[in-house]
């Protein structure tokens, strides 16, 4: 793909450098400090631990890392202009497929930026059910996330199964009330597809109450591990005014100390009733944004613990609301949530037909990879590894 | 945040050699836009990070917009003076006239300081052709690297001032640019066992397929056998 020296054979594909004969992007090519060759390591895209299909072009002086250009769009079919070529509620359906984890959240961004567009107002029932959703969801993510994270660092197998475990479950809520595990095509605009039962609710209550004891379990194992605490703490760090200007959201960003939070600075669904803090890093490591993962974790508890508590009556689609055959008149509007890899926004224009005239995803993976490579000057490969595991990204929301 | 007609005039006093016009958003979201154009726009990107009343030091969201050239019917009212004595009549007259086409990028500006936004930037090119540059707001922004590489790669604008300007989700020998309105896709039709439909009428310009007895070519009833 971009750049690219023909991949043969092996994935990791190491091949000696001579300075001058490379002028492929018209960059200059670093020189090595200790007078040694230059290694150019193509890194992926078949790897595991590039989470997907993605690739780094990697330059090593020795074992530091010198220069890396991440390489990805493997997983590109333009969603958008396929959003263009389709209702608004058909475009639905296809946000679920941007990640695979959190299918709930980004129906939930995308039903929001069409209720600004159209100035659809949601039910208070649907705005709960939304928010124990995308907590659900937050907890689902953030367990794969640790388990992910600590398979790149090589303790295989074990955390992400743990996690994998407790996914499972609450993945089968989802399949209860949706129908579908991952792909839950769930919200609407003005509401939410189908009405939780008593059961489900009492489902997810039970859920939500023995989640703290998973917890506490993955924390014994991992939280205060030495070999854990050496390999990640140090590691990749990011400033806080690096973060800002490179548009880094969601953990990643509290990680490097930003107080920044959607949900507390939009303050959209139902969350100004809801009591919760936002954890903050203080070094904005590796180490950290697995820190901060885990105490929003228990945040996510709190809130769903009060929101199936408040749970009002009512509907749970607003019956005026169109959906097949919304047609909002010509304007544009931008909606965003938190979703739990960051911002997840849309931009919609409409041109008061009944398929948008611009679709847009503003993907949290995609801008957060924007300082790959400044977390991991001066680290080694395996580094890169865990610091690409701790950044969370999912390669369709990526290529889209 | 102030309101944007306000920072429309502080950004005409404080900037000569720009014009800023308010792009008005008549949907419920009340999201309206600048559009800026003229020289050294780089600059009132500086002044919309730095001024201590904005503090925009968020480049949420950037990406383009493909405006296609199209026409346009003005209808326009015209008092002809009627015979004497009588009232002048009033003649509608119908215009056609072409809208040039351009392309669009659209900035979606927050600040997390002081948690307001967000303001939306607009920036156009020339035309669709050849005048496809527009300033590069990354030395502003670094969130802007990547988004505007796409916005090069998927709509052919070019950010003068980039540091690193590639395609980024297409590959370096594709040529054309996809989320244009008019790109046509490349006729990649793969053999089917069954067509059907417009896969029939796809199917008949790369070999022949058998006609089904009372079958048409048209796309809306190929395959469907009429009574």
């Amino acid at each position: 793909m971009t750049n690219d020296l023909p991949v043969t054979g092996s994935q990791a594909r190491v091949r000696k450098v001579k300075p001058s004969a490379f002028d492929l992007r018209g960059s200059s090519f670093p020189t090595s400090d200790g007078g040694g060759d230059l290694l150019e390591i193509s890194l992926g895209p078949h790897h595991p631990s590039t989470h997907g299909v993605f690739r780094m072009d990697v330059v090593l002086d020795g074992e530091t890392i010198v220069r890396l250009k991440p390489v990805f769009g493997y997983l590109h079919r333009n969603h958008e202009k396929l959003g263009e070529g389709t209702s608004y509620l058909g475009s639905m359906p296809y946000t679920d497929r941007l990640d695979y984890l959190n299918a709930m959240t980004n129906n939930w961004a995308y039903a929001i930026a069409v209720e600004k567009l159209a100035g659809v107002t949601v039910p208070e029932r649907a705005e709960y059910v939304r928010v124990i959703l995308a907590e659900l969801t937050r907890l689902l993510n953030h367990s794969c996330l640790a388990g992910f994270l600590m398979q790149d660092c090589g303790c295989s197998g074990t955390p992400l199964m743990y996690a994998f475990r407790e996914r499972e479950k609450i993945l089968d809520l989802f399949e209860s009330l949706s129908g579908s595990r991952m792909m839950c095509n769930y919200q609407r605009f003005g509401g939410c597809r189908v009405d939780p039962t008593a059961d489900w609710l009492e489902g997810a209550r039970r859920l939500t109450d023995g989640y703290s004891a998973f917890l506490d379990e993955y924390e014994a194992l991992l939280t205060g591990n030495e070999i854990i605490m050496a390999r990640t703490q140090g590691v990749g760090r990011l400033p806080a005014a690096l973060a800002v200007s490179a548009g880094v959201t969601g953990p990643m960003l509290r990680a490097s100390g930003v107080a920044h939070d959607l949900r507390k600075v939009d303050g959209y669904g139902v969350y100004p009733r809801l009591n919760f803090r936002v954890p903050l890093g203080d070094h904005g490591d590796v180490y950290d944004r697995y820190m901060v993962r885990m105490l929003e974790m228990r945040e996510s508890i709190g809130i769903l613990q009060q929101a199936l508590r408040d749970l009002p009556g009512g509907p749970i689609l607003d019956p005026k609301a169109k959906q097949r055959g919304l047609r909002p008149k010509a304007g544009e509007a931008y909606g965003r949530i938190e979703g739990p890899k960051g911002e997840i926004g849309f931009y919609l224009i409409s041109d008061g037909t009944g398929n948008p005239a611009r679709y847009r995803v503003r993907a949290p993976s995609f801008v957060n990879l924007t300082i790959l490579e400044d977390l991991c000057l001066g680290h080694t490969v395996a580094d890169a590894v865990i610091i690409l595991g701790s950044i969370d990204i999912v390669l369709g929301e990526v290529d889209r | 945040m102030e309101a944007l007609e306000v920072l429309r005039e502080r950004l005409c006093a404080r900037f000569s050699g720009i014009e800023v016009a308010l792009i008005p958003n008549a949907s419920p979201s009340g999201q309206s836009s600048l559009l800026l154009s003229g020289s050294g726009l780089r600059e009132v990107a500086y002044f919309l990070r730095d001024d201590p009343a904005l503090r925009l030091d968020q480049c949420s969201n950037v990406t383009g917009v493909d405006w296609p050239e199209r026409e346009v019917v003005d209808t326009v009212k015209e008092t002809q003076p009627g015979a004497p004595g009588e009232a002048p009549t009033i003649v509608e007259r119908k215009i056609k006239r072409t809208e040039p086409g351009c392309l669009e990028v659209v900035y979606h500006l927050y600040s997390i300081a002081l948690r307001q936004g967000p303001l939306v930037l607009r920036l156009r090119t020339g035309n669709r052709t050849d005048a496809v540059t527009v300033p590069s707001f990354t030395p502003v922004w670094r969130s802007c690297e990547f988004q505007e590489r796409e916005v090069f790669d998927l709509f052919g604008v070019v950010f003068e001032g980039h540091p690193d300007l590639r395609r980024i989700l297409m590959w370096d020998a594709f040529k054309d640019h996809p989320m244009r309105k008019d790109y046509v896709e490349p006729d990649d039709y793969e053999w089917e066992p069954t067509p059907h439909g417009d896969v029939l009428a796809k199917a008949r310009k790369h070999y022949p397929v058998p006609m089904a007895p009372g079958a048409t070519d048209d796309p809306a009833t190929a395959g469907k056998i009429s009574e």
